[in-house]
């Protein structure tokens, strides 16, 4: 990795012995590590590893049934994905989850909607403060738009967009919230090499210039042991390594993992 | 002028304005199930619950010694608010408890809605029918008669009905596109997950979606009531939009007025022209589910409706 603008910091966020089923499943057992400021965490593991029911417990969708997670120094118990969000944490998912009936830019605009101040009366009339508050929010917007390179498509709907295009206006929303922590599931999922490069730049960049902590889950070994500073390693719920993407490598348990073991 | 287009354009108004009563009623379906994926059973019991709210407390106040018009508007501020207490009590009794349930035992809870509704409403407000007047005037006017021979007949409570439904989905309209609370409401009718993941709280549109449907279903109950009397039929009125939402889709607020509209006039020229010739009469009765029914085989998703594609 090159010399970055910012170290990695403290600690950002700890799972700490998290457990999860659901009925007889179990989904993650005992699961323990931590998420460092500015750092690329990248949680990987074969299909079922329980790497997205992961980020679906960071993020509140699913609770934990036992072990404790703490996002700046706050241990939480019941939380739910409005109140991550409130806290800093936005993400992308697995299967696209865009609002598909709106443009690029209203879609990148709900990420703002936690930064919006006035009330539904002023809201009603339009004028006024509501007004001013639209504008500015739709000119971060629009800077986001820039960094993304989708000015083109600012006013098609998405449902509309090719699939590397509305990866790209998922991203945008996220980034929108100004997040503390960023979680990308499978950001590269069903790319084609230039569109996984340039989403690798778009992800060192965020990191990079906004300082946004990222944790994310990729299939493509070549792009996460590039980028990340730090790999987890997930199989069948459970840990199995935990290290720099040389030190992962290099361990015969991941080898085993997702090559298999001769018996 | 031909001789025909006179009875026959008089005909067309009184279905369009007709019809407007049926897009009220499909209005607040579509609110509901756009925000939510349900279909709520009980928007039929909503429209009578709030007009049995309006016309027994306008009579109370009177029998007070309140004077008519200062009683009507205490009458729609008490219905109002009685209509927001509802939407508050089954998101918290009925949609939080089940968050996440599939969306037939969602459909399920609601006819269970619909009966406590129905039940509760009588109980406290009476069963009888009641005569709602908030000041309308109900009287038959003629227009255009320099152009028709004796002019086009016109019931002028039609006309408020029809200005009144024009201004509420004007409203309705510039709240869904212009407020925070509309992108809200329009992101999570798009993805329920994605919504959250913005920091949107479900529970509160869910109390939104159902106080502005409750709303709406005043308005509805105003407007019948003033024209058919508030009684338990009402509650029926609710199977009358069925067929304007297969017709204009179950998702589009356009769409729920220009079904409405149209099964207003289909029916109405369809027993001019139709069922008078040739049926003796009587087929207004059943005309809409029929035309729904077509629109079934050829076009499930109706005019404006999202086209659902199920992948496998």
């Amino acid at each position: 990795m090159s010399a970055r603008r910012r170290p990695i910091g403290d600690t950002l966020l700890v799972v700490d012995g998290v457990s999860l089923s659901f009925g007889g499943v179990k989904a993650l057992t005992d699961v323990s590590f931590d998420i460092r400021e500015h750092e690329i965490l990248a949680i990987i593991g074969p299909n079922g590893a329980g790497k997205s029911s992961m980020l679906n417990c960071i993020n509140g969708f699913y609770h934990p049934s036992a072990g404790a997670i703490t996002f700046r120094g706050v241990k939480r118990a019941q939380m739910r994905p409005h109140e991550a969000a409130m806290q800093g944490i936005a993400r992308t998912f697995q299967n696209i989850a865009l609002f598909k009936g709106m443009s690029t830019l209203d879609n990148i605009m709900t990420g703002r909607l936690l930064k919006m101040k006035v009330g539904l009366a002023g809201q009603a009339v339009h004028l006024g403060p509501a007004r001013a508050e639209e504008l500015a929010h739709r000119a971060f917007c629009e800077r986001i738009i820039d960094f993304l390179e989708i000015q083109a498509v600012r006013k098609t709907p998405v449902g509309r967009l090719p699939y590397g295009l509305q990866k790209r206006v998922e991203l945008g929303r996220a980034l929108a919230a100004e997040p503390t922590l960023l979680l990308l599931d499978e950001p590269m999922a069903g790319m084609n090499l230039e569109e996984k490069q340039d989403m690798c730049r778009f992800i060192l960049d965020v990191n990079d210039e906004f300082g946004t902590t990222i944790c994310l889950i990729e299939h493509d070994m070549g792009v996460v042991m590039d980028i990340s500073d730090r790999v987890v390693v997930l199989e069948y719920g459970r840990k199995i390594a935990e290290g720099t993407p040389d030190v992962v490598r290099a361990n015969q348990a991941v080898i085993d993992a997702y090559l298999g073991v001769a018996h | 002028m031909p001789e025909f287009l006179g009875p026959f354009l008089e005909v067309l108004i009184g279905g369009l304005l007709a019809g407007i009563l049926y897009s009220l009623v499909a209005l607040g379906f579509v609110l509901i199930f756009k925000a939510s994926g349900v279909f709520n059973f009980a928007q039929g019991a909503m429209v009578l619950f709030a007009a049995l709210a309006l016309v027994r407390s306008i009579e109370v106040l009177q029998s007070w010694g309140v004077n008519a018009g200062l009683a009507i508007v205490i009458g729609f501020l008490f219905s109002g608010a009685l209509m927001v207490a509802l939407a508050f009590a089954v998101e918290r009794m009925v949609l939080r408890p089940l968050v996440n349930q599939e969306g037939i035992i969602l459909f399920m809870a609601t006819i269970g809605i619909t009966f406590f509704i129905d039940g509760f409403g009588q109980q406290i407000f009476g069963s009888d029918a009641y005569q709602l007047d908030i000041g309308i005037p109900k009287e038959s006017i003629f227009l255009l008669e320099g152009v028709f021979e004796g002019g086009i007949l016109v019931n002028e409570l039609d006309l408020w009905a029809g200005a009144t439904a024009g201004l509420l989905v004007l409203g309705l309209a510039l709240f869904f596109q212009k407020t925070r609370i509309g992108r809200a409401l329009r992101a999570v009718a798009d993805d329920h997950q994605a919504a959250q993941s913005v920091g949107i709280p479900l529970n509160h549109i869910w109390v939104i979606v159902w106080a502005v449907a409750g709303i709406v279903a005043l308005v509805a109950g105003t407007i019948w009531g003033s024209k058919l009397g508030v009684q338990f039929s009402i509650a029926q009125i609710a199977l009358k939009a069925l067929p304007v939402l297969i017709l204009g889709g179950f998702t589009s607020v356009p769409g729920a007025i220009i079904g409405g509209l149209i099964i207003g006039a289909g029916e109405k020229l369809a027993e001019v022209y139709i069922g008078l010739p040739y049926f003796d009469g009587g087929i207004e009765n059943w005309f809409a589910y029929m035309l729904a029914l077509v629109f079934l085989l050829i076009r499930p998703q109706g005019l404006f409706g999202e086209r659902i594609i199920e992948r496998i």
